[in-house]
């Protein structure tokens, strides 16, 4: 009789604990909730009626929305694009180039590699803004400094013309910005894969050796494909950090030119005396929707791959 | 890294050096360029004078000097050190709480997790401009606003804070609450433990590795904060000195080194890059200190 009671309380403490865990979930949600109103708010009611509905003279529609879109003379679709551009191409590189690396690393165990492994884990404590006036400085330099007439020059040829002035390294526009990020992102993604590769026990690969593969197809076609679960840990990692990034890509690229999501946005909010909020949360809604889409779609790998990244860096 | 026995690859070795430039070389050259140049170059300019780096002359600790005598750089330490303290106390007991109930085998617990870990995916910009716009919305029915008194723009940096992070520690408690092995809880119960001396003598023990992580994960992200802090209050109010100089109350270090490097005085670069070379010590001692704390661990148990 006892433990009947037992049971049915703890059935009831575990109902209670259920609701009061869901009232606080839409809690948590709120935020997200107050950006989708406002965002259908006419500017002058997002200070003052921030938490009322879009209702009667407060509608908006979809103005706030198309306001946004061409806000501060800059289309919004191109910070898309180049968000959209840089985060891809960022997290490839990334991807092939340092389990490339890592591989090498963890087989041929050299002094150079062991030198290059302890700089990476030591390029994981050193925080953006000990680095970030050289940084920017070196991307711009080699970026205006390595058009193709330039290095002609050094080599004592003129070129005129405007492939002249084509830049063969352009680490200041977005399509040289993913090998800023492939440097400056080594450092974690190096560890990651290391420790993986560490744990491949060698005779798969001196199999495959034996039945003749060389080095790059043995990589590419026995090693590349275990590395699939840290792969994906560490890709949810870059994309998530090149995705947010605002510093970097705003002290590396022309921003007259270039805008990625989170510049134009902070351009538009801290730039201006009188802001159109209306228009800035309907931009911020437009920004977080993917993330959500991507969030959902991927939950458990970007839960798991954060997750080990925390643990191990 | 642990190195295995000279021998180790054996035969595989030799036939992948040849390739090494394939494999080695991009991320070498991208990390030279992206890494190990910047940051000494980083040193050696804190050590000098400089507008821009082609003028950079030599003037020994100077800037160092002059960073430490800067009242808003130890203003924005002191600031950022108890903004740090306090968001780690209070992210890891309400992270651990909820982790703690959602292991509890309550109904929703999935999609409870979905949400709590929601926030963490959205950038610091965004998350700023987010919270800008609640607070003022309360506070401008009080007439005032986030940015002109200190407490609100620390506590409103806390509340933001708490949001995106809780989540985030939250599922590296859950992957500690489920590792604790369910004999030991077996064990207590027939022990006739309670509730409460379960949890602190027996689950908290268990979880340990995972409060460590977190601890000096959120007192590094605490440090090291700089979007939020910038879309938030970008540092304001601001107090005038009686020297003339003006002090931002709620600006965090990496926002004063930021804006020592590309505010009006472009003569104060130098002491910009000693105060973040001061900085790095103090993020990367942190990251070492934790290094240590959790190795001594592993040597005890």
């Amino acid at each position: 009789m006892k433990e009947k009671n037992g049971l049915a309380a703890e059935r009831r403490t575990k109902t209670i604990l259920s609701v009061v865990l869901g009232i606080i979930c839409v809690i948590y949600v709120l935020p997200v909730l107050t950006v989708v109103l406002n965002s259908f708010k006419l500017n002058t009611f997002v200070k003052t009626d921030t938490f009322s509905l879009p209702t009667g003279e407060m509608w908006a529609g979809f103005t706030n929305f198309i306001k946004g879109m061409t806000f501060g003379n800059y289309p919004f679709w191109k910070s898309v694009f180049y968000s959209t551009f840089i985060t891809i191409v960022s997290t490839a590189l990334i991807l092939l180039f340092t389990s490339m690396a890592a591989w090498y690393i963890a087989r041929v165990d050299s002094k150079f590699c062991r030198t290059i492994y302890y700089l990476c884990v030591f390029s994981m404590v050193v925080p953006f803004q000990m680095v970030m006036y050289t940084l920017s400085k070196t991307a711009d330099s080699i970026g205006t400094g390595s058009t193709i007439g330039n290095l002609a020059a050094m080599l004592g040829i003129r070129v005129t013309g405007p492939a002249a002035d084509v830049a063969l390294l352009p680490l200041n526009t977005p399509y040289g910005i993913p090998i800023v990020y492939l440097g400056f992102g080594a450092g974690l993604a190096i560890f990651m894969f290391v420790g993986f590769v560490k744990s491949i026990p060698l005779e798969i690969e001196e199999a495959a050796a034996i039945d003749g593969c060389g080095p790059i197809r043995t990589y590419f076609s026995v090693v590349f494909p275990m590395l699939r679960p840290t792969m994906i840990s560490v890709g949810i990692l870059e994309i998530m950090w090149v995705w947010n990034d605002y510093l970097l890509p705003y002290l590396v690229l022309d921003i007259n030119e270039y805008r990625t999501i989170p510049i134009h946005i902070q351009y538009l909010k801290g730039s201006y005396g009188t802001v159109d909020l209306g228009a800035t949360m309907a931009l911020i809604l437009l920004s977080i929707i993917p993330v959500i889409i991507f969030y959902l779609l991927c939950q458990k790998h970007i839960i798991k791959g954060v997750a080990a990244g925390a643990v191990k860096g | 890294m642990k190195r295995k026995k000279p021998s180790s690859g054996g035969g595989l070795r030799r036939p992948i050096q040849r390739w090494g430039w394939l494999f080695l070389g991009p991320v070498t050259a991208a990390f030279a360029l992206g890494f190990v140049w910047p940051f000494l170059q980083g040193i050696y300019l804190s050590l000098c004078k400089f507008r821009i780096i082609k003028d950079a002359q030599f003037i020994g600790l100077d800037n160092y000097i002059a960073a430490f005598q800067d009242a808003s750089f130890m203003h924005s330490f002191w600031y950022t050190a108890l903004f740090a303290v306090v968001s780690l106390v209070l992210i890891n007991v309400l992270a651990f709480t909820v982790a703690y109930f959602l292991t509890q085998g309550i109904r929703g617990s999935n999609l409870y997790r979905t949400v709590f870990f929601m926030p963490n995916l959205i950038g610091g910009i965004v998350l700023g401009y987010i919270w800008s716009m609640i607070f003022d919305g309360i506070l401008s029915h009080y007439n005032t606003s986030i940015l002109l008194e200190t407490k609100y723009g620390f506590w409103g940096l806390i509340i933001l804070m708490c949001w995106q992070q809780i989540g985030y520690m939250m599922i590296i408690y859950i992957a500690g609450l489920q590792a604790v092995p369910e004999e030991m809880l077996e064990a207590a119960r027939i022990d006739g433990a309670s509730k409460s001396q379960t949890l602190f003598k027996v689950t908290i023990p268990n979880v340990m590795p995972s409060i460590t992580i977190c601890t000096f994960l959120s007192l590094t992200n605490g440090f090291k904060l700089f979007d939020q802090n910038l879309a938030l209050t970008a540092g304001q109010p601001f107090v005038i000195q009686p020297d003339g100089s003006s002090i931002k109350t709620t600006e965090m270090l990496a926002l004063n080194i930021y804006n020592t490097f590309y505010g009006q005085n472009s003569a104060s670069k130098g002491v910009a890059q000693a105060k973040a070379v001061i900085f790095f010590v103090l993020v990367a001692g942190l990251g070492l200190a934790q290094l240590a704390y959790t190795r001594k661990r592993e040597v005890q148990q």
